[in-house]
């Protein structure tokens, strides 16, 4: 380790009322892996948007190599040489993999771009990272995995001074994240500071140097990994007692409500099979892209191509259209709110009626007043924080538009609710609301699948918990016979278990 | 593979312009000649010259509905100049044409970039405005052969190196658009920015300017071709070429070109043209009624689309492990 | 949605504007007669025009409308020749206008294709084809009635001297106001609206997009059948160009009116004041001897004058 590269002194940033940074201090050295650790919600993006030039910062101080830096915008802080590899690759699929890594400054000669240096030049930086695929591959024809090796050759060849890894071996297979580690090593080597972010923790201890732990959008703790223990960056995370976070679940699951035999699909995911019973709490649990929202889709009726056997309630049920679902009592809370779960330009009301407009309704003829009713009741039982019932949901906070959402689908009163990721990207005030009504819900005698890629609150709300990896089901835990270290194992793969569904209450 | 199924895409319908250009050959051999394949180039290249103004404003996701009206009224303006000025440089008036058609073009481009508006609605306004600027710059009189400017007459009678003019003009366009869209990092830029265009502006590529670039030149070889045109046909009046527009769209999109932006080839685009020149020519020839042009154009776009839509479909999400993959 | 909004305020306050200038300055304009008379050049148009709103509002866009009308036309002249009666010469009006609608909705349901392309496709196919049939004759000799659905007025018809509004004028009222209504007061207006401003969550929210979609495609093919036998029996023949470029009009009429193009929002209210708008301005400089071209240039500057303005006026407003 050597010189501090990048320094972070007093950032805030205020979202409205939410405070999503407060007074956050940062070093990074260069070569050096800083693992930046905590939950959804503790500020990390927002961290990552600021240093990326993405979003500005209201207060504090950023210094590169001495030099403080403002950033006005993504291109400034490119120039600057922060460079950032997100989940969402951000990738121009019918141009090469060496035109990508060189998109905005071709490299010419005279007048004309010259192809020859830059396929050279790109192969080699592929070379150097272990890459199986030449330069002149089109990047529409690379698997998840390799478009992020191709975001990393760019930022290798960009001579970046900070590169930002966010989440990046999340859909990963295990070979893939072996190589993965070889190329943070060889980051580091060259000198570049690298910023991990990373919910894994056996990625922090393979491969980080130092730590930095945000909660609730400050920094709780800093130090050597060396130094450090799984438990403690835990402690830190989470920082209060878990019961005072997590709600107590009051209720016992009782009869079966769902039944899903033989779900599968030509490619997302195979034989799946389980059952859900009332008042449960299911939790679904994996990597991102072990194919659960997939799963959950079909249930739906949004998964044309899947096909498998379901019941509710003891009677065979045909899912083919999202009507059949809806029908039958099952609701189904996307992943993502903005496109998949509320209309940003429809007012809250018009919302929160959309999935059962003919309920809410006269006949053929729209009902104000059903609709206002409705909007009231559900404002009022969820706390949605609206100026009024005609406000367009682009105007509310994250977690408001998740509970418009949510409220949505509890309207129509289901018998199933099925939850995808319900707390991604939002703070943890509102989290908490989440999960008091998840509680509240199952009280109430409805069965609830979680799906989530957060540990803690999979295990600290669910009675029972099925791990996906790769479309497959590899294990199911239950309440009594659940550890973290089991579910990760299985969830990466470390367990060795392989293609096969294990019954309930098996741990590793 | 993958690379030789999107060049094939483009052969493909090569294969089928010779397929269709042999089969009339065998009822009329005399269609195979060098000379009808000279007249079907000649017919062909003021297509060509607009399809390589719009391929551009299509790769951006845009479209200009305003290309036959800019034709039409820069047409009618370098007549009446011509017109004004007999003894006028024809290769000024070559340069007076680019111009205009540069700035009706750069209209577009402005209204589009400053004011964030969607580029269907804003050509189909320009369209008719230019339309009707061609009735008030010319009373709604008409310019007929023996008022058009010598030199514009002249230029689609010459023939320089045995090729005809507008054959020369064509091929220039052509050149000239392929190496901007493959050695310039203004063309290649454009590619990008039709195929993502949020990531374009992330990596740093001037976006308002290239769309404002691409209209330009749209505008640009919509006026070069307006001068063409009044010269093959030696007459200027209002409602010259008039609905072409679709013709020109009808090209692009036999030949390749994706409305979605982002996809497309000069190759491929030639190859457009060249089928509905071909088309054009051999109707007569096989004594089917000129009138079906339109509809044969109307079906080929729409099994072309279809059929590249089909082979362009997404295999899905991979999600499970592919079989004798090794963890 | 709500019907009434700050832009059809603006409609209307430049068509009551419109009234008082063409009123002062052309001697009769204000007459009953004239204004009835005024109908008929844009009625027929306003029918394509609400049919195409719908399918903006929703996502979609239709190029081929009038091609499709072109083609009712010559359905309706084939079976006048083949003996048929004015019911069956409607019925192969609708008929025909159905399935080229239903073309269009297949293309773009089951094959996922972009409308916009689809349409430029069956634009041209469908203008060929009536171009193909005629080449460059005509069919007339339409039996009495379509004349007098197209020119008459309703008072002749039922007797009553003095009621001078034309049956087409009446259809497109009649139209509009059911038009209206479901896209504003129903459940499925409220659905197309939600398709139209983000598919992906209708879809999720249990909206069949897809049939939505393929029912307002065959929508509009019905509506231009429902045109093409007032505008046949109106002009008294068919021939290939008939109504050559009204789709560019119809979609002027429905951009003016305030239906924004990518979807998801806009009125019926907007779009038959700008229909008003501008077939009573045609028709005003009409009188004042102003040739249609010019027209046109004036109604693409309207049109882009028309997107400017907001854009102007959000931008001079933003706050401090």
């Amino acid at each position: 380790m050597t010189n501090v590269l990048l320094s972070l002194r007093g950032v805030h940033k205020s979202y409205g009322a939410t405070r999503a940074l407060r007074g956050v201090d940062l070093d990074l050295h260069s070569g050096e892996v800083l693992a930046l650790v905590g939950e959804n919600g503790a500020g990390k993006s927002t961290l990552v948007k600021m240093l990326t030039g993405v979003v500005p910062m209201e207060e504090g101080a950023i210094v590169l190599n001495g030099v403080p830096q403002t950033f006005s915008s993504a291109l400034d802080s490119q120039a600057a040489g922060i460079l950032a590899v997100h989940q969402e690759t951000v990738m121009f699929e019918e141009l090469s993999v060496a035109e990508n890594i060189f998109v905005g400054r071709h490299l010419q000669r005279g007048p004309f771009i010259d192809w020859t240096a830059m396929n050279a030049q790109a192969q080699a930086v592929l070379t150097d990272i272990g890459a199986r695929f030449t330069a002149t591959t089109l990047v529409k024809d690379l698997s998840l995995a390799e478009r992020h090796l191709v975001e990393i050759a760019r930022a290798l060849s960009q001579k970046a001074l900070v590169v930002i890894l966010d989440e990046p071996t999340a859909a990963l297979s295990q070979a893939e994240i072996r190589d993965f580690y070889g190329i943070v090593r060889k980051l580091r080597d060259q000198g570049v500071g690298v910023i991990f972010i990373t919910h894994k923790f056996d990625e922090i201890f393979a491969v980080a140097d130092r730590y930095l732990v945000l909660r609730d959008g400050a920094a709780v703790g800093t130090g050597t990994i060396a130094e450090a223990s799984e438990q403690a960056l835990v402690a830190l995370m989470a920082g209060r007692e878990i019961n005072q976070i997590y709600p107590h679940i009051d209720a016992t699951p009782g009869k079966e409500v769902l039944s899903v035999k033989h779900l599968s699909h030509p490619t997302e995911f195979n034989n799946l099979n389980f059952s859900l019973r009332r008042g449960e709490i299911l939790g679904f649990y994996g990597l991102i892209g072990a194919g659960r929202s997939e799963a959950m889709l079909a249930i739906m009726g949004l998964n044309p191509l899947a096909r498998g056997e379901f019941q509710v309630h003891g009677h065979k049920f045909q899912a083919r259209r999202p009507a059949d679902a809806i029908a039958a009592g099952i609701a189904y809370v996307p992943e993502e709110r903005q496109r998949q779960g509320g209309i940003l330009s429809f007012s809250v009301q018009d919302n929160l009626s959309l999935a059962g407009l003919s309920r809410f309704a006269n006949g053929l003829w729209l009902s104000a007043l059903r609709e206002s009713e409705l909007c009231q009741r559900m404002t009022q039982r969820l706390k949605i924080k609206t100026a009024s019932p005609h406000t367009l949901l682009s105007g509310l906070s994250g977690g408001n538009q998740q509970k418009v959402v949510i409220g949505k689908w509890l309207g129509l009163d289901p018998k199933i609710v099925i939850l995808d990721e319900p707390t991604k990207g939002i703070d943890v005030g509102a989290k908490q609301a989440v999960y008091h009504l998840i509680a509240d819900m199952v009280k109430e005698g409805l069965a609830v699948i979680l799906v989530s890629s957060e540990l803690p609150e999979v295990m600290n709300l669910a009675h029972r918990v099925i791990v996906m990896r790769h479309g497959l089901q590899v294990a199911e835990f239950d309440r009594a016979h659940m550890s973290a270290e089991a579910i990760v194992a299985a969830a990466s793969g470390l367990d060795g278990s392989r293609a096969h569904p294990t019954p309930a209450g098996v741990a590793a | 593979m993958k690379q030789l199924l999107t060049i094939r895409r483009e052969w493909l319908l090569l294969v089928i312009i010779a397929v269709i250009a042999l089969g009339v050959g065998t009822r009329a051999p005399v269609f195979l000649t060098w000379r009808n394949g000279m007249d079907i180039a000649n017919d062909s290249a003021i297509l060509a010259i607009l399809v390589m103004g719009q391929m551009l404003v299509l790769l951006t996701r845009g479209i200009d509905l305003s290309v036959a009206s800019n034709l039409a009224l820069t047409g009618m303006a370098c007549a009446l100049i011509g017109k004004a000025f007999p003894g006028m440089n024809i290769v000024v008036l070559i340069a007076i044409a680019l111009a205009i058609g540069a700035l009706l073009g750069s209209i577009n481009g402005w209204l589009i970039t400053g004011f964030n508006l969607p580029p269907i609605v804003v050509t189909l306004g320009t369209m008719s405005a230019y339309r009707g600027a061609i009735f008030v710059a010319s009373k709604g009189a008409w310019i007929s052969d023996q008022d058009i400017h010598e030199g514009i007459k002249g230029l689609p009678r010459a023939e320089w190196l045995g090729l005809p003019a507008l054959v020369w003009f064509a091929l220039l366009v052509l050149v000239l658009a392929t190496v901007f869209l493959k050695y310039r990092r203004a063309g290649r830029e454009i590619y990008a920015l039709g195929g993502n265009p949020h990531a374009a502006t992330y990596v740093g590529i001037a976006v308002p300017a290239r769309l404002r670039l691409v209209y330009t030149l749209s505008g640009m070889l919509a006026g070069l071709a307006g001068l063409l045109w009044v010269g093959r046909y030696s007459i200027a009046y209002t409602e010259l070429a008039s609905g072409y527009e679709l013709t020109v769209i009808a090209a692009c999109v036999i030949g390749g070109v994706s409305i979605g932006g982002g996809v497309g080839t000069v190759l491929g685009a030639t190859f457009g043209v060249l089928f509905i020149g071909v088309i054009n020519a051999a109707l007569p020839v096989i004594q089917v009624s000129p009138f079906w042009q339109q509809a044969i154009s109307g079906a080929v776009i729409l099994i072309s689309v279809t059929v590249n839509a089909r082979s362009e479909r997404r295999a899905g999400r991979q999600i499970l492990e592919r079989q004798g993959v090794t963890g | 949605m709500k019907a009434w909004n700050i832009w059809e305020r603006v409609l209307l306050a430049l068509l009551v504007l419109l009234l008082i200038v063409f009123g002062l300055t052309q001697p009769g304009f204000m007459s009953v007669d004239t204004l009835a008379d005024s109908t008929f050049n844009f009625s027929e148009k306003g029918l394509l025009a609400l049919a195409i709103a719908l399918l903006i509002v929703c996502g979609e866009i239709d190029l081929s409308i009038a091609a499709t009308l072109a083609l009712c036309s010559l359905a309706m002249g084939y079976a006048m020749k083949a003996g048929a009666g004015p019911w069956a010469i409607v019925a192969a009006a609708l008929l025909t206008g159905g399935v080229a609608g239903a073309v269009n909705g297949v293309l773009v349901t089951r094959y996922k294709l972009p409308s916009i392309v689809v349409t430029i496709g069956t634009l041209s196919l469908y203008r060929g084809l009536a171009l193909v049939a005629l080449g460059d004759q005509s069919i007339s000799g339409y039996p009495e009635v379509f004349s007098v659905l197209g020119n008459s007025y309703v008072g002749e018809v039922i007797g009553v001297r003095w009621l001078v509004v034309p049956i087409e004028f009446v259809t497109l009222c009649g139209f509009a106001l059911v038009v209206g209504l479901v896209l504003h007061r129903t459940v499925v207006g409220r659905r197309i609206y939600a398709i139209g401003a983000n598919p992906v969550a209708a879809r999720f929210s249990g909206i069949e997009a897809d049939r939505y979609r393929f029912g307002l495609f065959v929508f509009a093919g019905l509506m231009a059948a429902v045109a093409a036998i007032f505008l046949t029996g109106r002009i008294g023949s068919t021939r290939p160009n008939i109504a050559m470029g009204w789709e560019l009009d119809a979609i002027t009429m429905v951009i003016l009116g305030g239906v924004a193009i990518e979807g998801g929002r806009g009125s019926i209210v907007g779009t038959v004041l700008s229909v008003l708008l501008l077939g009573l301005f045609t028709f005003g400089m009409g009188m004042a001897n102003v040739t249609g071209i010019v027209m046109s240039m004036v109604i693409g500057m309207l049109l882009i004058v028309s997107m400017v303005l907001p854009r102007l006026l959000k931008s001079g407003r933003a706050p401090a």
